[in-house]
């Protein structure tokens, strides 16, 4: 009886411990930290959206954004991202969890592989491995700079743009320095099609 | 994708260097929080509330009964407010969890493994994810730390049967250590482009036509302590891969630094506490080697690039985020496995195999290099008690412990400790493995389906929470299995380590003689490092070779 009520007294206490703690660490903690957020980093804390040449919310930095039709095939007139486990959807993240001699995913590299050397009109050796793997999140909004070029002249003849202006907008959407040299070059494929559609004559 | 070595050099040296520059400042500091006699004003208002007398201590069975007691109710209350989501504010228009899934987050989160087998997007709305679960990141690691805590004072007190107080240890561990840091963690990351807010946004592309619903959450606030507490639990499914948790590579590194930050400045506190740093220098020194040497293994086994798939990709890719690279994913792989973390950034399905099978093997460990928060010490000091008794049978002495006598009782609460974790994990794989219906759930074939449950096993034993995520746990009997592997991983351990705080708390300190055998210094950090190997060896190598070393080697 005895240690049956010292039990339920302490279960009185875990209950009353665990309620003030979650005033202070599951409101007042993450409501601060919202509201510094807001002050101090309100683009970043708002999910880096960034805005088309009218000022109009068009995507977010950070996260791929895919022009596919159903059967998940890019559209042919702008820059492609990586293949997606989450079919590109934001609400979705998720990896494939293929495993490295998965014959499911061998067949899916193999297929990537062949689609894109065909829409571009290069050999297939000259595809690089990010074009035909799905990130971890299934969002990653960047693509190998191997990639990106791969798919400046057919941007530019679907735009009527000079190679050269695609190409020179490739390179300005580029992570150079530091931070190329601790993650890798890469460009950011949301950002570069906005930076198309506002060059692009109107159709 | 190439694997950047120099770039890989450079990251380990800058971990390297941030922790030897921070680890005695906060060591410092935890060792006066730990120590610390008087409590603040808002402290305690709060025991008061709570129904605490601060002032007076517990013995090792009311200080465990307390560990039990606020565990389970945080189970149950994590529980029960899942099943009713449907009905409370902040729920994202989501129903109420279902009891599999619930149960199994409860003890999930509570047992800080963090193991998630529901999609955070289409499951938890922002109460949940912020008023239940962020509040068990703070609340699993301070439960941890204050274990290790209760450990060190048996070590260091005589002849009594007081190792502190639970709830000033947990109170003072999440307000004065965790909570401080974690805003300070929180606000970096923000301002690095983690989300904080508590809407959606609607973005429109008026050139090609494309609509997206942006996701937004109090994500910032969830992954400091996510990472900091060696937690894990992603506000996202895709955990510290995707781009809102974790937007570029400076950021992934911190996260790094922030995981191994804690448990790597708490073996500095051992030192101060137990009065000889010498202590502290030679339990880092060792958690420092395995981390290094594990570290290297990875960034080999990744390198290698193995796999069939991998190389008809034409090299490394899948499951990798190309903002993070392979370099930096390998690092961010080994510090999550050392510790019991569990937070991804690259799905570890997908690394070549042998990479696949370190970062089980880091498990396996123990989770000792550096460890969990709290977990990670208390492991290494069993496996230190370990060693004094080898060494003790090779000298033929009765072997002693910083003056405490290491006899029968405290031997088989030792050896103990050793058994649980491996019986655990090798008995519900084992099972789990004669059972075609639950082996559906691993969808993959061969050695690595095997890997997949076998992960899954040490990853919930250990109260990691990583996975190999092409296995569905989702359904009642592995939500029911994992579940029991957590809370056995968890529990019977902390029983055992604060049953051993108690029985050493008792003993008189023996002076040194010449004929004990100091637990410092190289030659002791030497037989340390090799004991944590042989006995992670002798546990699972059978196991180990059926699964990642078949497949890595076999092709």
């Amino acid at each position: 009886m005895n240690i049956f009520s010292g039990y339920l007294r302490q279960a009185g206490t875990a209950l009353r411990f665990l309620l003030l703690a979650t005033v202070v660490l599951g409101l007042i903690y993450p409501l601060a930290i919202f509201g510094i957020g807001q002050a101090v980093a309100p683009f970043q804390a708002n999910g880096s959206i960034v805005k088309d040449s009218a000022g109009r919310p068009a995507a977010s930095a950070l996260i791929a954004q895919v022009v596919a039709d159903e059967a998940g095939t890019q559209n042919p007139l702008w820059f492609h991202a990586r293949p997606s486990a989450a079919k590109w959807d934001p609400g979705a993240s998720t990896a494939s969890n293929l495993g490295p001699n998965d014959p499911k995913l061998l067949d899916a590299v193999k297929a990537n592989r062949a689609a894109i050397a065909a829409a571009e009109g290069v050999k297939e050796s000259d595809v690089p491995a990010d074009a035909v793997t799905a990130s971890g999140s299934g969002l990653d909004p960047q693509i190998s700079v191997a990639y990106a070029r791969l798919q400046v002249t057919r941007v530019a003849k679907a735009h009527g743009l000079s190679p050269e202006t695609v190409q020179a907008m490739v390179d300005r959407r580029t992570v150079t320095g530091l931070e190329a040299f601790l993650g890798q070059p890469s460009v950011n494929v949301a950002e570069l099609n906005l930076d198309v559609a506002a060059a692009a004559p109107a159709k | 994708m190439v694997f950047n070595v120099a770039s890989f050099v450079t990251q380990v040296a800058v971990l390297l260097l941030l922790l030897i520059l921070v680890h005695k400042p906060l060591g410092v500091y935890l060792a006066r929080v730990f120590e610390g006699k008087r409590s603040t004003r808002v402290e305690r208002l709060f025991y008061r509330v709570s129904g605490v007398d601060p002032d007076s201590e517990q013995s090792w069975s009311i200080y465990l009964r307390s560990v039990m007691v606020f565990s389970a109710v945080s189970i149950l209350v994590v529980f029960l407010l899942q099943r009713l989501q449907g009905v409370l504010p902040g729920n994202n228009s989501l129903p109420g969890v279902d009891p599999w899934t619930a149960m199994n987050t409860a003890i999930s989160f509570a047992t800080n493994t963090n193991w998630q087998t529901y999609v955070p997007e289409s499951t938890m709305g922002i109460f949940v994810q912020m008023c239940l679960l962020a509040v068990q990141n703070f609340l699993s690691a301070a439960v941890g730390i204050v274990v290790v805590v209760a450990l060190i004072r048996g070590i260091v007190r005589t002849r009594t049967d007081r190792l502190g107080n639970f709830w000033v240890d947990v109170a003072r561990t999440s307000f004065r250590i965790l909570l401080p840091m974690a805003a300070l963690a929180a606000i970096v990351m923000v301002i690095g482009g983690v989300v904080q807010n508590f809407w959606s946004t609607d973005v429109v592309n008026q050139a090609t036509g494309v609509t997206q619903t942006i996701p937004g959450g109090p994500v910032a606030s969830q992954e400091a302590i996510k990472i900091l507490g060696t937690n894990g639990g992603g506000y996202f499914n895709a955990n510290s891969a995707h781009p809102f948790e974790n937007p570029n590579v400076f950021i992934s590194l911190f996260q790094v630094f922030l995981i191994l930050l804690i448990p790597s400045a708490l073996p500095y506190a051992y030192g101060r506490m137990v009065g000889d740093q010498r202590q502290g220098y030679t339990v880092v020194g060792v958690m420092g080697t395995l981390w290094l040497s594990s570290t290297a293994l990875m960034g080999w086994a990744v390198a290698s690039a193995q796999g069939t798939a991998t190389a008809a990709a034409g090299g490394l890719g899948e499951g990798f985020e190309q903002r993070l690279g392979a370099a930096q994913s390998s690092i961010f792989a080994t510090a999550t496995t050392l510790t019991s973390t569990g937070a991804i950034n690259v799905a570890h399905d997908s690394l070549p195999p042998l990479a696949g099978g370190v970062a089980i093997v880091n498990m396996m460990l123990g989770e000792v290099a550096p460890g969990g928060t709290g977990s990670g010490l208390y492991g290494l000091l069993i496996l230190a008690i370990v060693s004094v008794f080898i060494a003790g049978l090779m000298v033929g002495r009765t072997p002693e412990f910083l003056g405490k006598k290491i006899g029968p009782r405290e031997m088989k609460l030792t050896a103990m400790y050793i058994l649980v974790t491996p019986v655990v994990v090798l008995a519900l794989a084992g099972v789990t493995v004669l059972l075609p219906d639950a082996m559906a759930n691993a969808p993959a074939s061969g050695p690595h389906q095997f890997s997949e449950v076998l992960y899954a096993f040490t990853s919930g034993a250990n109260n990691n929470g990583s996975a190999f995520g092409g296995i569905t746990s989702s359904g009642p009997y592995l939500s029911t299995m994992m579940g029991l592997a957590m809370l056995l991983g968890r529990f019977l351990p902390i029983v055992l380590v604060l049953a051993l705080a108690g029985s050493l708390a008792k003993q008189p300190k023996i002076p040194a003689s010449s004929g004990t055998v100091p637990t410092h210094g190289w030659l002791f950090g030497s037989l340390l490092l090799g004991v944590t190997v042989i006995m992670t060896a002798l546990s699972y190598f059978p196991a180990l070779s059926l699964g990642p070393l078949a497949e890595g080697l076999l092709k």
